[in-house]
């Protein structure tokens, strides 16, 4: 099943054709091919175990850690796939952050949690590394919940807090592409009304994908929405009309609450 | 009708009598049950205590004569009743530091082949193959030392130990005099292999805790897998691994019967780590069968209590490790 690409191509930065995602002998994902506009962002809607998670651990190869989980197709950035063998993941990883579901805070200060990544691609000096902190922390809108007590555990914070320090983390290593996994399913309203607030602002400079769950959530942040199910891509657009009137029956069963 | 409802009850006397007596009854089997655990976790303390003073009694004669000077007196003179630990506490110290040394490194590498990079299929024979060497019997460690290793040892690595080592100042006297097998060294390395099974499945362990999550977000900002490990899994796990290296520690400082068939049971100290020595449990083992009643057993049980106390300085820095580290980490 192929869906309609939006009008966005030029623009994009990933962009994937005739994905398979396999675990083990089950096809997880089954011949997806969509764009990830630049500076847009992009929601992944569907039901539990439609593969929109999977689809994500592609873009940075994290299934790459697990033996057994193989991918097929291109996902081209810059020109190259990324699912060639050839290609340093490492590298892949840190153009292409990600934050998950849990907030993850390294076991070390709220201080060494930026620099930790920063640290292994780039080689600052101390009022430097002050800077980047400060200003990861300042995009991730944390800073001055933090700035007095940046020596402090990154477990200190609550739990809100320790996802926005997961996405200054991530930011801190200036990737291209921030890949967030449900990054608000554990977080109460007002947190998870935070980052909504930090997604809008950041997508002026980055591009996000998003998996969620709540579908009101991805209608007020997203720029383009892609509903999957059962490992396919069943409607990809922009998320107003996809919303509005979707053009598959299954995508309006699915946003109208009639099956999912 | 309110009256029907609040004599509902009061007309069931039989019922409110049986629930009484079961909740007297399940107090009182609370109580035993309380008072039963209570005893056996009594029975520790006890047996703790009763060690610790029967020690320190049987000790007491030869404490007597030589008062704290028993600490560091190397003289072991059996007919002119002289006794001092130092060549045994010595022994024992260095071939556990050896041990260690050794053990920590590789059980290091073990465990986290075995969580991070081992291939699915080898996981589990492997893991196997380790807790079997945690299984084998020290003394087979001891007799496979004793005829296979040390005679080996002698022959080719030593040789090289003092070819490489012989004229580095300082540390080349470690490796001075004749290449015989058995001594400080080759028990030290001996104990190394007893104890890599113990601090490897605990390591691996530990760092089987770590959430995935927490590794896959430390390997999204790029890491490799040595940064992730070096970085996010050994802070995490600090305190596990801390307690598995004291674990086996305390295994190596209290291990008889290898060691004494290995470590050349001299009781004397030589800065080389080729030569012959001894360790507390060591002469334990070898002394106590035909020791006279009097000074020499006394000396024996003076013995016992420094290992004791020795093993029990160990525990107490690893819990104070532990406790500094969690009061850092602020969790």
């Amino acid at each position: 099943m192929s869906a309609a690409l939006p009008a966005a191509n030029a623009n994009a930065i990933l962009s994937v054709r005739d994905l398979n995602f396999y675990y083990g002998d089950f096809r997880g994902l089954t011949n997806i091919s969509l764009d990830i506009a630049k500076s847009k962002v992009t929601a992944f809607i569907g039901p539990s175990g439609c593969g929109k998670s999977t689809l994500l651990r592609t873009f940075n190869r994290m299934y790459d850690l697990y033996p057994g989980q193989r991918a097929e197709g291109q996902i081209n950035f810059h020109g190259k796939n990324l699912l060639d063998r050839k290609q340093d993941v490492n590298l892949v990883r840190a153009k292409i952050g990600m934050v998950f579901q849990k907030p993850t805070p390294f076991p070390m200060t709220i201080y060494e949690n930026i620099a930790f990544g920063v640290r292994l691609y780039e080689r600052l000096s101390r009022s430097a590394m002050d800077e980047r902190v400060e200003w990861a922390l300042h995009q991730a809108a944390l800073w001055d919940e933090t700035k007095d007590k940046l020596q402090q555990s990154g477990f200190s914070l609550s739990g809100g807090q320790q996802q926005r320090l997961c996405i200054a983390r991530t930011i801190a290593v200036k990737p291209e592409v921030v890949l967030l996994d449900e990054p608000t399913s554990a977080l109460d309203p007002i947190s998870t009304g935070k980052i909504e607030e930090l997604i809008n602002e950041l997508k002026s400079e980055y591009t996000i994908a998003i998996v969620t769950h709540n579908m009101q959530q991805a209608g007020r942040i997203s720029d383009f929405t892609a509903f999957m199910y059962v490992g396919e891509l069943v409607e990809f657009g922009r998320t107003e009309e996809l919303f509005i009137k979707p053009k598959k029956k299954q995508t309006e069963d699915y946003i109208t609450g009639r099956f999912g | 009708m309110s009256e029907l409802t609040t004599a509902v009850p009061f007309d069931m006397p039989v019922a409110v009598d049986f629930h009484a007596r079961q909740v007297r009854k399940f107090k009182w089997q609370d109580t035993i049950f309380h008072q039963l655990t209570l005893f056996f976790a009594f029975i520790v303390l006890v047996a703790l205590a009763g060690m610790l003073i029967a020690l320190a009694v049987q000790a007491m004669p030869v404490l007597r004569q030589s008062g704290p000077a028993f600490l560091w007196t190397d003289v072991w003179n059996v007919p002119d009743d002289k006794f001092g630990a130092l060549a045994a506490i010595y022994g024992t110290v260095v071939t556990s530091v050896i041990a260690l040394l050794i053990a920590v490194p590789v059980s290091f590498g073990i465990a986290l082949f075995l969580t991070e990079t081992c291939p699915a299929c080898l996981r589990r024979p492997l893991g196997t193959a380790i807790e079997l060497l945690a299984g084998v019997p020290s003394i087979i460690y001891g007799i496979w030392g004793l005829f296979v290793f040390a005679p080996l040892f002698a022959k080719h690595v030593q040789p090289c130990l003092q070819a490489i080592f012989g004229k580095v100042p300082v540390i080349g006297g470690w490796f001075a005099g004749p290449p015989i097998g058995v001594g400080i060294l080759t028990a030290g390395i001996v104990l190394s292999l007893m104890v890599i099974p113990f601090v490897a499945s605990v390591m691996r362990d530990v760092f089987e805790t770590v959430p995935a999550q927490l590794k896959e977000s430390a390997y999204g900002v790029g890491c490799t897998t040595w940064e992730v490990v070096t970085g996010v899994v050994l802070p995490y796990t600090r305190v596990g691994v801390i307690g598995g290296i004291m674990l086996g520690l305390g295994r190596a400082l209290g291990e008889t019967m290898a060691v004494t068939f290995v470590i050349g049971n001299a009781n004397r100290i030589v800065g080389s780590l080729f030569a012959p020595g001894t360790s507390i449990a060591a002469t334990l083992a070898n002394e106590f069968g035909e020791a006279d009643p009097g000074l020499h057993i006394s000396a024996l049980f003076a013995l016992g209590l420094v290992l004791f106390i020795i093993t029990f300085l160990v525990l107490a820095m690893s819990r104070w490790l532990i406790q500094r580290g969690i009061a850092r980490q602020g969790r």
